[in-house]
């Protein structure tokens, strides 16, 4: 594939990387290469520091559960795959959603790195949904919490939106300093003394919310069952297309995000648009935190505030290119990595946990670096003599 | 035109002193307790912020303001709070701990200037210190000596900026996305390192850590000598570099060709090709130097301070070191100031949440808020160098 010339290269100008990329493989070259790639530089680094690369992946990928597809898997085998596929599944939903908040940004031309602060803010109004209505009838109880965290989150980025939509303020930094709000904001409200820390007074944590605003849980036990927020997430999945490519607002985004100067002259409102991409952006991440929180954590911790769930979700969008069946399994792929990676799932004789779990932060480093640099992969795929950034002039012949 | 915007200046600059001496005057060693004095004081600075903003100098008046609410204000809290508390929660050891909290952050953030300055925006500092506290302490223990770990830092933290400059400038990725990987990756890299070449945790005592320097000299200084001694007296040697490095970036940043290239090449690349500046060589020279001052402020935290390494020990110490640059307006005195302002806040969370039970967490917020309200515009607008994030295509 990567020998010889390309027979029906143009002749004249350049094809934009991105028409040529998404000739290939509808657009998923790029990505199923930078994954490989990112693997396989992973697997030198294994094997440098004296491991078996193979066996290692081999006992990540069977800690992850995706074996339970396998038809040969049996008996104990196929117990424990269906208990690590829930883990998986239960740790993609999370990945997908905010995921959704920054493609749905970006599509819009913004960079929205704050999932992180918008999750949190969507969790916490959820948790306080969960934990303070008490006696509301299930389905009214989640859904009063979902939508608390989709208004928590919606909150979130909107301030965000409204700074870059009236000042300027650039989106990269509110939002990272909205992130660290949140996390400190969030350790201040449960720590000893805070003022949503729980009954117990000698904890740093929530209550656990009500039974009634717990999601149903569909395949497994209640502790360690698949919720049905994998569901939500796939609606999401769903709603994120339609609203972009089906609603009048969905175009103005992606038109904003094209060429806002272009909008603005054919009469969109630019500066709305940015508060609402990054306002409904939020409202995904939110909904990412709710449905964590009612799905199976029930609780908070002050610890937890550091887990980084929504800056894998930057790492999601970007390999899924924002698309959502690449989202889908871009999800997939990341939450494999980190169950099959986790001290639970590892055997420590085949490869040590602790080395693993750093492993696939570094894999996924190494995916969002290739998958951000076309340029880089079509280096590799020595298509380069293509790559003439400047049209020739027109007289001229080109060579190929 | 000079002059008059120096003594707006000034002006401005008095009232962010008075506004200091509003809550100065109510705490030990003064203690003055009348509800009149920080009033009066935060009230002069509030109308030398006004008349500054006045003649149009927004962002010092804003400090002038700042400093006079939050002066003032403190001045009165400090009335009703007994002096022994007081005492234990301002020591001259607050202001030592303030340039240990600050200087990380200021190592950082001149890095940030450098990269940002030449147009590539570079939110990986945080991997970058991260990277740097780690190598500072293999290179520490590995040669026995300090010098070897600072520069093992250094060379590492100017590896992984080189990794950020090929990405963001000869293959023009997304300057965000691959400062976002360089992030991760450095969190994984260094994570994986430690747990493969440490399995046992780093051995107690056989880091060689970088010498303070005890001033003993400072006692002698008639009057203030024994609050210089506690404040100055037991600093790490590389809080001493980090001044200097504050004020290196500024001459070479505004008082030196290479500076006045750096900075043109971040407002206006294609006219600064055009005069025979390389702008790729200009902005790989800035990036790697980002890098290599941020690994040194992330070796202060390992061998400099704590003297261990541990997973991710940096925590966000890169983001406030880039919330600094922005506050700090892209110029290093001013986002020296910044990273002085939140190692003052962060020197005083534990005093504080001690002694008077104000939660840490909440004052840990402080740095991300204040940068937030300098980004939107309330305390003289920050506003970027033009090119930055772009990545430049030669013609």
């Amino acid at each position: 594939m990567s020998e010889g010339p390309e027979p029906e290269a143009p002749k004249t100008g350049f094809p934009r990387l991105s028409v040529l990329l998404s000739d290939r493989a509808g657009g998923a070259l790029v990505p199923l290469a930078a994954t490989v790639l990112a693997f396989l530089i992973g697997g030198l680094v294994v094997l440098i520091t004296g491991h078996n690369p193979l066996t290692a992946y081999r006992a990540i990928f069977n800690g992850t559960g995706f074996n339970w597809v396998f038809p040969w898997v049996t008996g104990e085998d196929r117990r424990r795959a269906a208990s690590d596929l829930q883990e998986t599944l239960r740790i993609a939903t999370p990945l997908m959603l905010t995921a959704i908040a920054v493609a749905f940004a970006f599509r819009s031309g913004l960079f929205n790195i704050g999932g992180q602060g918008q999750y949190w803010i969507g969790f916490i109004g959820a948790l306080f949904v969960g934990t303070h209505l008490h006696g509301a009838p299930r389905p009214l109880h989640i859904l009063l919490g979902i939508a608390a965290g989709i208004v928590g989150g919606m909150l979130w980025g909107g301030i965000a939106g409204i700074l870059r939509a009236t000042v300027g303020a650039h989106e990269v930094i509110t939002t990272i300093m909205l992130n660290w709000i949140a996390i400190f904001g969030g350790q201040y409200l449960f720590e000893l003394g805070g003022p949503l820390q729980g009954s117990n007074a000698s904890l740093p944590r929530s209550d656990v919310i009500d039974g009634s605003s717990k999601l149903w849980v569909f395949w497994g036990t209640q502790f360690s069952g698949l919720h049905v927020g994998i569901f939500l997430a796939i609606v999401a999945l769903v709603a994120y297309f339609l609203i972009l490519n089906r609603t009048t607002l969905g175009f103005t985004i992606r038109a904003v995000g094209f060429n806002p100067e272009a909008a603005r002259y054919s009469g969109m409102p630019v500066r709305r648009s940015y508060f609402l991409a990054l306002a409904i952006a939020g409202a995904f991440a939110g909904l990412a935190g709710a449905i964590d929180v009612l799905g199976y954590k029930y609780s908070v911790d002050t610890s937890d505030f550091g887990s980084g769930v929504a800056f894998t979700g930057i790492a999601v969008a970007l390999l899924g290119r924002n698309k959502p069946v690449g989202i889908f399994f871009a999800a997939l792929l990341f939450a494999g990595l980190q169950v099959g990676t986790s001290s639970r799932h590892l055997d420590p004789d085949i490869f040590e946990p602790a080395l693993a779990s750093d492993l696939s932060t570094m894999i996924q480093a190494l995916v969002i670096f290739f998958v951000g640099a076309d340029l880089l992969i079509l280096y590799i795929w020595r298509l380069r003599r293509y790559l003439r950034l400047n049209p020739p002039k027109a007289e001229e012949p080109v060579p190929l | 035109m000079t002059e008059r915007f120096a003594s707006t200046r000034t002006i401005g600059a008095a009232g962010v002193a008075l506004g200091v001496l509003a809550f100065w005057l109510t705490v030990p060693p003064f203690t003055i307790r009348a509800h009149a004095v920080p009033v009066v004081v935060g009230l002069a600075a509030l109308g030398l912020g006004f008349a500054a903003l006045a003649q149009g100098e927004r962002r010092v008046a804003g400090f002038a303001l700042a400093f006079a609410f939050v002066g003032g204000l403190g001045g009165l809290w400090a009335q009703g709070v007994d002096e022994q508390t007081l005492k234990d929660v301002l020591t001259a050891g607050v202001l030592a701990s303030t340039l240990r909290f600050a200087t990380p952050l200021a190592f950082a953030a001149m890095g940030g200037i450098f990269s940002e300055r030449s147009g590539v925006v570079n939110i990986g500092l945080e991997g970058m210190m991260l990277t740097g506290a780690f190598f500072a302490v293999w290179g520490s223990i590995w040669s026995g000596t300090w010098v070897v770990g600072l520069l093992m830092a250094m060379l590492f933290g100017g590896l992984l900026a080189l990794i950020h400059g090929i990405f963001s400038i000869h293959l023009r990725a997304d300057q965000i996305v691959s400062g976002f990987a360089v992030n991760l990756l450095a969190l994984g890299l260094t994570g994986y390192l430690f747990s493969a070449i440490y399995p046992g945790g780093i051995p107690n005592g056989e880091v060689s850590r970088v010498p303070t320097l005890g001033l003993g000299f400072l006692d002698s200084i008639p009057g203030i000598g024994g609050f210089l001694r506690d404040v100055f007296g037991g600093l790490s040697l590389l809080v001493w570099l980090m001044f200097l490095v504050v004020i290196l970036a500024y001459v070479v940043l505004f008082k030196t060709a290479i500076g006045l290239r750096i900075r043109s090449v971040g407002e206006h690349p294609r006219a600064a090709d055009t005069v025979g500046i390389s702008v790729y060589g200009v902005r790989y020279a800035a990036v790697v130097t980002s890098g290599v001052l941020a690994a040194l402020g992330g070796a202060f935290l390992s061998i400099g301070f704590v003297g261990t390494f541990s997973e991710n020990m940096t925590s966000g110490r890169g983001f406030i070191a880039l919330a600094a640059v922005i506050f700090g307006k892209w110029r290093p005195g001013w986002a020296f100031a910044a990273t002085l302002l939140f190692g003052f806040g962060f020197a005083l969370a534990i005093p504080l949440q001690r002694e008077a039970g104000i939660s840490a967490n909440l004052v840990s917020t402080f740095p991300y808020v204040l940068t937030l309200v300098a980004v939107a515009g309330l305390i003289g607008r920050s506003i970027p160098p033009v090119a930055i994030g772009r990545p430049y295509v030669k013609q």
